[in-house]
């Protein structure tokens, strides 16, 4: 696979005023991720995972030092340039499968798609190849209170893969899911990593995800204690 | 994008049918009563303008100042001249001469003693002439409840209540008792050839109509009347233009030195009418802005509900990637489409009602019996082109301004937030 650095985040710290004092989420982080990386931040509660991935999912700026993503300046970019980024080169993948209720599999999927000003044909092509992805090709007319919890964060990861992203942020996906659809939820992105090259990032403390890990990042309170290949 | 916002607007009922609720019946009243004041407003300057006012009058001074006596001893002579020079100067107005003159209708039994007797209002006008339109004007023939209009001199028609009152039916005598001009007795018999039903309680309780030829001829009025009224051709009531052409006539007696010089009235400078119809059009336009206002209220209130419920969508909008402005903007997409589905439908009930009540209307002669002003005695409500967009456009309206007011709360929301609160 080529080396390639898609995230860099250099130096960064994140604070935030809690009670008239400044908490560091963050403090001096170092990191590099190069193109069809399966990683994982893994760390206790309140270690800051979700404030890097949020840094790097463009949803928030570092208070010091830089991130970069697709070398694009995190800190620099407009709220509009950061929606830009996100919609059109990172997917997230949530806890709670959050899928619109009111709108079938394919509109859930087809959501994502219909912000770039895609033309219906490739729209319908790009779902249905994604929904195929994750094997619910035949359940592209169901609204999502019919489908299972697998099935439901099978159809948010599509909706995360289907405009085929640089970068997939997963925060804590399996942590609804039972064993069974954990695994293959897990086996189902590191499939899309290997066969697209899709860089994945996790944020997460289940054990079954770190077992799919190509590389674990410890974080604890706010600093990264370890950076390990699996 | 838009097609995918109408789906679930279509879909998520509770997104929709409250705020549809609301407007629709916010519009509908907003449009009843409308429909219902134009109605009666219209009625009130259309049974003023044929039955007293015209579109302009047209009195001598003096008689102006003391009509409500019918002081025809101070009536316009000469009125054939005036009329050519009328006509001339204003070819947009009609002119008609009518007499209103007081007495006593007295009507006799077989062997000519006195059957009944009662004091009633004389009105005369050209009512044999095809061409003063007066027929038409007042829609005698629609309004005839018995007999026949007069057709030849002699003839007179009644109220319907006072022919009621007096025990007398189409082909019997009847005789008036009263003055002429010149203040001389006179006895003058008639045949009653039918009756009347004005629409106004006012009218119907004591009027009976002649020729004005009759009139003039009873009265020693030749070539005389008290009143002369002008009617537009359109037979629509235009307040500038009226005001426009009395100051230019008016202009041209003020410095005459004549007691009797004539002066002209437009129709909503008589009988207090600017007063009440204004304030009529205030009351209207204060209604209108306190239904926007409490429709936006409400409507602002169901947006800050729909806006927590949504909360999730719109944190899941963001972090996929649509920009805030993009979220408002098609937050307002979806207040418009709501706000014109609610707003047709209100403006359909609306109207729906509106014709209703055009066409059946509400019958207040009761209450108005006694009254001394001239008003329908039926309120009805009128269909007219501006019903379609009274409501439409507040009821549009207030969904976008509630929903404005409700949306400012996506501006405020932390992307950094979103990961924690899609948790939940």
């Amino acid at each position: 696979m080529k080396k390639e650095p898609i995230i860099q985040v250099k130096n960064a710290s994140k604070s935030y005023p809690i009670a008239g004092k400044e908490f560091m989420a963050l403090k001096q982080i170092d990191l590099s991720l190069n193109k069809g990386e399966f990683a994982g931040i893994v760390g206790p509660s309140g270690s800051g995972k979700t404030t890097l991935l949020n840094i790097i999912g463009s949803l928030d700026k570092p208070t010091k030092g830089d991130a970069f993503v697709l070398n694009k300046d995190i800190k620099a970019l407009s709220h509009k340039e950061a929606a830009s980024l996100r919609n059109y080169h990172i997917g997230f993948i949530f806890q709670v499968f959050n899928l619109l209720p009111v709108y079938t599999v394919f509109e859930n999927v087809e959501f994502a798609l219909l912000l770039q000003n895609n033309s219906a044909k490739e729209r319908r092509e790009a779902v249905m190849r994604a929904l195929k992805w994750v094997g619910l090709s035949d359940h592209a007319d169901k609204r999502p209170d019919k489908l299972s919890g697998g099935e439901s964060q099978r159809v948010a990861i599509a909706r995360a893969m289907v405009k085929t992203p640089k970068i997939v942020l997963a925060d804590e996906p399996t942590a609804n899911l039972d064993s069974e659809n954990a695994h293959e939820i897990l086996k189902t992105m590191k499939k899309l990593n290997q066969e697209l090259g899709t860089t994945f990032l996790f944020s997460t403390h289940d054990e079954k995800v770190m077992g799919y890990l190509d590389r674990t990042i410890h974080l604890r309170d706010g600093k990264i204690e370890k950076d390990e290949k699996n | 994008m838009i097609k995918f916002i109408i789906k679930g607007i279509l879909r998520d009922k509770s997104k929709s049918i409250i705020p549809i609720a609301v407007i629709s019946v916010g519009v509908m009243v907003t449009v009843m009563m409308s429909g219902f004041l134009e109605g009666i407003f219209s009625d009130v300057i259309n049974q003023n303008a044929k039955l007293d006012t015209g579109h302009v009058k047209i009195m001598t001074k003096p008689y102006a100042e003391n009509k409500e006596q019918l002081p025809n001893d101070l009536a316009l002579l000469e009125i054939s001249e005036l009329i050519d020079s009328l006509n001339l100067n204003y070819p947009d107005l009609i002119w008609t001469p009518r007499i209103k003159f007081g007495g006593i209708m007295d009507v006799p039994d077989a062997s000519g003693n006195t059957k009944s007797q009662g004091p009633g209002m004389g009105l005369a006008m050209s009512i044999q002439s095809k061409e003063s339109g007066e027929l038409q004007r007042l829609q005698l023939k629609k309004s005839l409840n018995k007999g026949r209009l007069p057709e030849r001199s002699g003839e007179i028609i009644l109220s319907d209540d006072y022919a009621t009152k007096l025990n007398i039916s189409p082909g019997e005598k009847i005789t008036f008792f009263g003055t002429t001009m010149e203040g001389s007795m006179v006895f003058q018999s008639f045949e009653m050839t039918g009756t009347v039903r004005f629409g106004s309680p006012l009218m119907d309780k004591g009027t009976f109509i002649i020729d004005i030829s009759d009139a003039q001829n009873m009265l020693d009025m030749e070539n005389g009347t008290g009143e002369l009224l002008g009617y537009f051709k359109d037979n629509r009531y235009d307040d500038q233009k009226a005001l426009i052409i009395s100051e230019n006539f008016n202009t041209k007696f003020n410095e005459s030195k004549d007691e009797y010089a004539p002066m002209m009235l437009t129709l909503k400078d008589q009988n207090g009418l600017r007063e009440s119809l204004d304030m009529g059009d205030a009351f209207s336009g204060i209604f209108i802005f306190i239904f926007i206002l409490a429709m936006s209220l409400v409507l602002w209130n169901t947006g800050l509900i729909g806006g927590l419920r949504r909360y999730n969508e719109f944190g899941i909008r963001l972090a996929l990637g649509e920009s805030k402005n993009n979220v408002f903007k098609l937050l307002l997409i979806e207040a418009s489409v709501i706000g014109t589905i609610g707003s047709i439908i209100g403006t359909i009930l609306g109207v729906i009602f509106c014709y209703y009540l055009q066409e059946v209307g509400i019958d207040i002669s009761e209450d108005t019996a006694n009254s001394t002003i001239i008003m329908p005695s039926v309120m009805r409500a009128y269909v007219t082109p501006n019903l379609f967009f009274i409501g439409f456009i507040p009821g549009l309206f207030s969904m976008l301004f509630g929903t404005a007011l409700a949306g400012r709360g996506i501006y405020k929301r932390e992307t950094a937030r979103l990961f924690k609160e899609l948790e939940v």
